[in-house]
């Protein structure tokens, strides 16, 4: 993937990471901050997220990879997304 | 013998990891009934303190009333100790619907199931009515039987951000297409004592076609004009599907609750809930005394105006010392200290002093959140809560915090 188009990628997803679970706006989240072992997203909220990406993306992703570790970060949720868009 | 050293030095490094992070939790040792003059030892074989209780959920003061204590010695008398069986084999006596009944009457719904304890009506309800086929939409502050109950449900769940409603409309509309929309949300929150808006989740779970479930534990009996809990309150009385409710609190908080609201859901429990099914209920004893709660809180509303009246003082006296609290009309009043070891260091001060209040943190609460959260009951009288607000303002003031914004103690103590 053009690096212009990962980093766009990232910015959408971080983007929403921070509108939908973030509600302290001194909280800065990075491409590396873990999400939901840091307790920024739980768990149960996570279905949120994979709605979202497939909308966004047109992909669809089996509840078996939509695990906690796949979306601790904006990074692992990316490298999740990347393995669905080139399918 | 299985249990092997290698095994025991697991538990063992799991237990100072605990002590490490500073979350381990000591029980401190009551020697009186539950009241608001108590005799604490603490820590363990220290010589008893008497102190007063800010910190307890006898909201009405019936946890050691007498007509209670007589109607459950009564109740031991004619019905016996234990029942030996679960509800649906031999384990149902007539109080037991009795109490059900009652309980339906002063929350206004259809029908009524006991559960051994509310954490067992939120363990059972989501998976006795619910398929992979529905959603479960949950505030993000509930309590942590919800969450232990939605994960033992195959219904997939989502969750809003805290009282929004724009939030909670969006999910909603993000799964209109499920067969079963579950919304599910405390009536009063328990650690920062604010309530639901359960007018405008009504409208929105009407609107978009959604039950709505309340776990009302921290307000049954005395939230609302005549104590029927957050729907009273919020003018929504017969219109909330399901409510979950405790006799562990407020309603002469020995143990048990229920869950209360459609006539079919209500039937559904007690076909399939696991707790109702695979444990015994409330014993006579406790429900006897249940019983002669619902007779005192129905012939006056003395004790919750009483408790209004003294939440209200506490409040008012709290912020005139220049105190940050939460906002709220409910007896929780918690002061904002968000540094974890002030709020330590406060309540142990406090105790020193003969007051008894205990101070939460992450992860009890959000990071940056620590508080002591007092809890106010009938059963103060003006003094206690004059001796209290003396006691706070007095280690205040020694540890420097009255009158400083959020910022101020922030960059005193640091987060």
């Amino acid at each position: 993937m053009e690096e212009n188009n990962l980093n766009e990628m990232k910015e959408l997803i971080r983007n929403y990471v921070i509108k939908e679970y973030i509600d302290d706006d001194d909280t800065t989240i990075t491409d590396d901050t873990p999400l939901i072992s840091s307790g920024y997203v739980d768990s149960f909220s996570m279905v949120s997220l994979l709605v979202f990406l497939e909308n966004k993306f047109k992909i669809k992703i089996p509840p078996s990879k939509a695990t906690p570790e796949a979306f601790d970060s904006v990074n692992n949720i990316v490298a999740l997304v990347n393995q669905y868009l080139n399918k | 013998m299985s249990y092997s050293e290698k095994t025991k030095d697991l538990y063992l490094s799991q237990l100072a990891d605990i002590k490490n992070a500073g979350i381990f939790k000591e029980e401190r040792f009551i020697h009186s009934s539950q009241a608001a003059d108590i005799e604490v030892e603490f820590p363990s074989g220290s010589d008893l303190k008497k102190v007063i209780n800010m910190c307890s959920n006898n909201y009405l003061g019936l946890s050691s009333h007498p007509e209670v204590i007589k109607a459950a010695h009564d109740g031991l008398e004619s019905r016996g100790y234990g029942m030996s069986s679960v509800r649906f084999i031999c384990g149902t006596q007539d109080i037991h619907r009795e109490l059900e009944k009652r309980v339906t009457e002063f929350l206004g719904t259809e029908d009524t199931i006991l559960f051994p304890s509310c954490m067992d009506a939120n363990a059972g309800v989501f998976e006795a009515i619910l398929t992979s086929e529905d959603i479960m939409i949950s505030d993000r502050l509930v309590h942590a039987s919800i969450i232990d109950g939605m994960r033992l449900c195959s219904a997939q769940h989502d969750t809003f951000k805290h009282s929004s409603m724009e939030h909670l409309e969006e999910k909603l509309l993000l799964h209109s297409n499920k067969r079963l929309k579950l919304v599910i949300t405390d009536g009063v929150f328990s650690m920062d004592g604010d309530t639901a808006k359960l007018d405008e989740m009504v409208r929105l779970c009407e609107k978009y076609d959604a039950l709505l479930l309340v776990d009302d534990s921290h307000a049954t009996g005395f939230i609302g004009k005549t104590g029927r809990g957050t729907h009273e309150l919020c003018n929504v009385m017969g219109k909330i599907d399901i409510i979950t409710t405790t006799f562990g609190k407020a309603l002469g908080g020995a143990s048990g609750g229920c869950v209360s609201g459609r006539r079919e859901i209500v039937e559904m429990c007690r076909q399939k809930a696991r707790p109702y099914l695979f444990s015994n209920t409330i014993a006579p004893v406790i429900v006897s005394g249940v019983l002669k709660v619902f007779d005192i809180l129905s012939a006056s509303t003395e004790r919750r105006d009483k408790l209004e009246k003294n939440a209200a003082f506490w409040r008012k006296g709290l912020t005139e010392a220049g105190f940050i609290l939460k906002e709220g009309n409910t007896p929780i009043v918690p002061v904002m200290l968000f540094n974890a070891k002030l709020s330590q260091d406060f309540s142990k001060e406090l105790f020193n002093e003969g007051i008894y209040a205990i101070g939460f943190f992450f992860p009890v609460v959000p990071n940056g959140q620590a508080r002591i959260r007092t809890q106010i009951s009938a059963g103060h009288e003006r003094h206690h809560l004059g001796a209290a607000l003396e006691k706070f303002i007095k280690v205040g003031k020694k540890l420097g915090v009255p009158g400083l914004t959020k910022e101020q103690i922030i960059e005193k103590f640091g987060l």
